[in-house]
C-alpha cells in the first residue's frame, strides 16, 4: 500500500502541477490593475511556500530530532539534507520568479527589499548547509554539525516572514495568511492559487523521497563496501 | 570553567605573540583592504566620507574569517583535542578562552582599521561613546560566532572556502548594525545609535551562550 502510494505520488504531482499551468494560463482571467503578469501568482507564492514553511520547516523539525538524544537517528539527518537540498531549488525559483514579477511591476529586477534581501542570504546559508555535508567526516559528527548549521539558518525564516509587517518593504503582504484571516482573493484566482500550493507540495513531497532514498542506498553502500573490506582482511589473516 | 577558559586564552595569546601570524598576515590584509577600497571608490573626499562606515565593517568582517581560521587552526589538529579531552578541560572554558584571545584581537584590529579610516578616508567622530560601544559589542559577537563556526566547519582541507560560506551570511546583523552604528557615531545620533547598540550586544549575548551550549558537543568525535 505504502509503496504504491509512493509510485504514485510522482505521476500525481505532475498532473497537479500540469493543471495548475493550465488553470493558470487559460482558465483565470487577466488582473484589472497587474494584467497577465498576475498569472505568476500560481507559481511563486507556491515555490515560496515550499522552500520557506514545507522544506526548511523539515529540515529545522528533523535537525532538532537528530540532536534529541532520545531520537537520534540517522534516518533525520538524511531527510533534513533531502529537504534543504530541494528547498534550496524552491528557493532559487523563487527568487527568479519573484525577480520576473519585480520587472514588469516594479522595473527593475531586483531592490534591496527587506524580503528580497532575507530570503537571499537564506539561500546562501543552506548552499554551506550542503556544501557542508560534502566535507568528509564521521558520519554522525557530519550530522551533528549539519543540524546545528539547519536551526541557525532556520532562524531566518521568520525574519523573511516578518519581514514584510517589522520593515516598510515595495514586497506585498500576505495575501491568504494575513492578520485578519480574509483572503484577498476570490472566485477561480483563489481556487487556482490552492491548487498551486497542493501541486507545488506534492512535487516537493515526490522530490524529497527521492532525494532520500538515494541518499539510503549511498550510505547503505558505503557500510557494505566497508563491511566487505573487513571480512576480506579477517579472511587474509585466517588464511595466514 | 573559569581557570580553563584562562589556560586556553593565554595559551592562544601566547602562540600568536610568539608566531606574530596576526600581525604580519591579519593586519596587513585589513590595511590592505582598506587600500583597495579607497583605490575603487577615488580620491574624492565626500564619497571616502560617505562609504567610510561600510569599508570599515567589510574590512574587519573580511579580517574575521582570517581570524576564525586562525583559531580553529591552533584547536583543530586531532592530537591537540585528545590532548585537551585528556586534560579534562570543560569544554565550555575552551570556547570562552578562545572567544576571549579572539576579542582582545579583534579589538587590537578594531582600534588600527578605526585609525587608518579616521587618517585615509577624512571621517570626524562626534559621538565616541557610540563607536567605542558598537566595536566592542561587535567583537564579542564576532569572536563568539567565529570560535562556534569553526568548530562546525570540519577540518582543515575543506575550512579555508567553506568557513567564510558559513560565516559571513550569519554575521551579516552585525555588519548592517554596525554601520549604523557607526553612522550615527559620526552624525551625533544617539537614539538611533542606542537602538543598532541594542542588536548588536543580542547578537554577541546570544552567538556566546549558544557557543558555551554547543562546542562541547561539537568537539565530540
Amino acid at each position: 500500500m505504502r509503496r504504491t502510494v509512493l509510485r504514485l505520488l510522482g505521476p500525481i504531482a505532475l498532473v497537479l502541477v500540469i493543471a495548475d499551468v493550465i488553470m493558470g494560463l487559460f482558465v483565470t482571467p487577466p488582473d484589472v490593475v497587474q494584467g497577465e503578469i498576475v498569472r505568476l501568482v500560481y507559481i511563486h507564492p507556491a515555490l515560496a511556500w515550499v522552500a520557506l514553511y514545507v522544506a526548511f520547516g523539515m529540515a529545522a523539525l528533523c535537525s532538532v530530532l537528530y540532536l534529541w538524544p532520545r531520537t537520534r537517528s540517522m534516518t533525520f539527518d538524511y531527510l533534513a539534507a533531502a529537504a534543504v537540498e530541494v528547498g534550496v531549488v524552491f528557493t532559487i525559483l523563487t527568487l527568479i520568479t519573484g525577480s520576473i514579477w519585480g520587472r514588469t511591476t516594479w522595473g527593475v529586477w531586483w531592490t534591496w527589499d527587506a524580503r528580497l534581501t532575507s530570503t537571499a542570504l537564506l539561500a546562501v546559508m543552506f548552499m554551506g548547509y550542503l556544501a557542508l555535508r560534502r566535507v568528509p567526516a564521521d558520519p554522525h559528527v557530519r550530522a551533528r554539525r549539519c543540524a546545528v548549521v539547519a536551526l541557525f539558518a532556520a532562524v531566518d525564516v521568520p525574519i523573511v516572514h516578518f519581514s514584510v509587517i517589522w520593515w516598510q518593504t515595495l514586497h506585498q503582504g500576505a495575501t491568504v495568511l494575513n492578520s485578519n484571516l480574509s483572503p484577498t482573493i476570490h472566485g477561480s484566482m483563489a481556487w487556482t492559487l490552492l491548487l498551486s500550493f497542493v501541486a507545488f507540495t506534492a512535487a516537493y513531497a515526490w522530490m524529497v523521497i527521492a532525494r532520500y532514498r538515494i541518499e539510503v542506498i549511498r550510505h547503505s553502500g558505503d557500510t557494505q563496501e566497508l563491511d566487505a573490506a573487513v571480512e576480506a582482511r579477517k579472511a587474509e589473516g585466517v588464511a595466514l | 570553567m573559569w581557570r580553563d577558559a584562562w589556560l586556553v586564552a593565554s595559551r592562544d595569546l601566547r602562540i600568536e605573540a610568539r608566531s606574530r601570524v596576526v600581525l604580519w598576515q591579519v593586519v596587513p590584509f585589513a590595511v590592505l583592504a582598506l587600500l583597495l577600497f579607497a583605490f575603487a571608490f577615488g580620491p574624492q573626499r565626500e564619497r571616502l566620507v560617505t562609504a567610510a562606515p561600510g569599508l570599515f565593517w567589510l574590512a574587519l568582517l573580511f579580517s574575521t574569517v582570517l581570524f576564525a581560521q586562525r583559531a580553529r587552526a591552533l584547536e583543530g589538529s586531532p592530537a591537540t583535542r585528545e590532548a585537551t579531552r585528556l586534560l579534562g578541560l570543560d569544554p565550555a572554558g575552551v570556547f570562552i578562552g578562545k572567544a576571549v584571545a579572539l576579542f582582545l584581537e579583534l579589538v587590537i584590529l578594531e582600534v588600527l582599521l578605526l585609525v587608518g579610516i579616521l587618517l585615509l578616508f577624512h571621517v570626524v567622530v562626534l559621538s565616541w561613546g557610540i563607536l567605542v560601544a558598537s566595536l566592542l559589542l561587535a567583537a564579542l559577537g564576532l569572536s563568539s560566532a567565529s570560535v562556534l563556526y569553526g568548530a562546525l566547519s570540519g577540518e582543515a582541507q575543506m575550512r579555508a572556502t567553506l568557513l567564510p560560506v558559513l560565516l559571513l551570511p550569519i554575521v551579516a546583523p552585525v555588519l548592517i548594525a554596525g554601520v549604523r552604528a557607526f553612522q550615527a557615531a559620526v552624525n551625533a545620533g544617539g537614539a538611533l545609535g542606542g537602538r543598532w547598540l541594542g542588536v548588536l550586544a543580542v547578537f554577541g549575548v546570544v552567538y556566546s551562550a549558544l557557543g558555551i551550549a554547543l562546542y562541547g558537543p561539537l568537539e565530540e568525535n
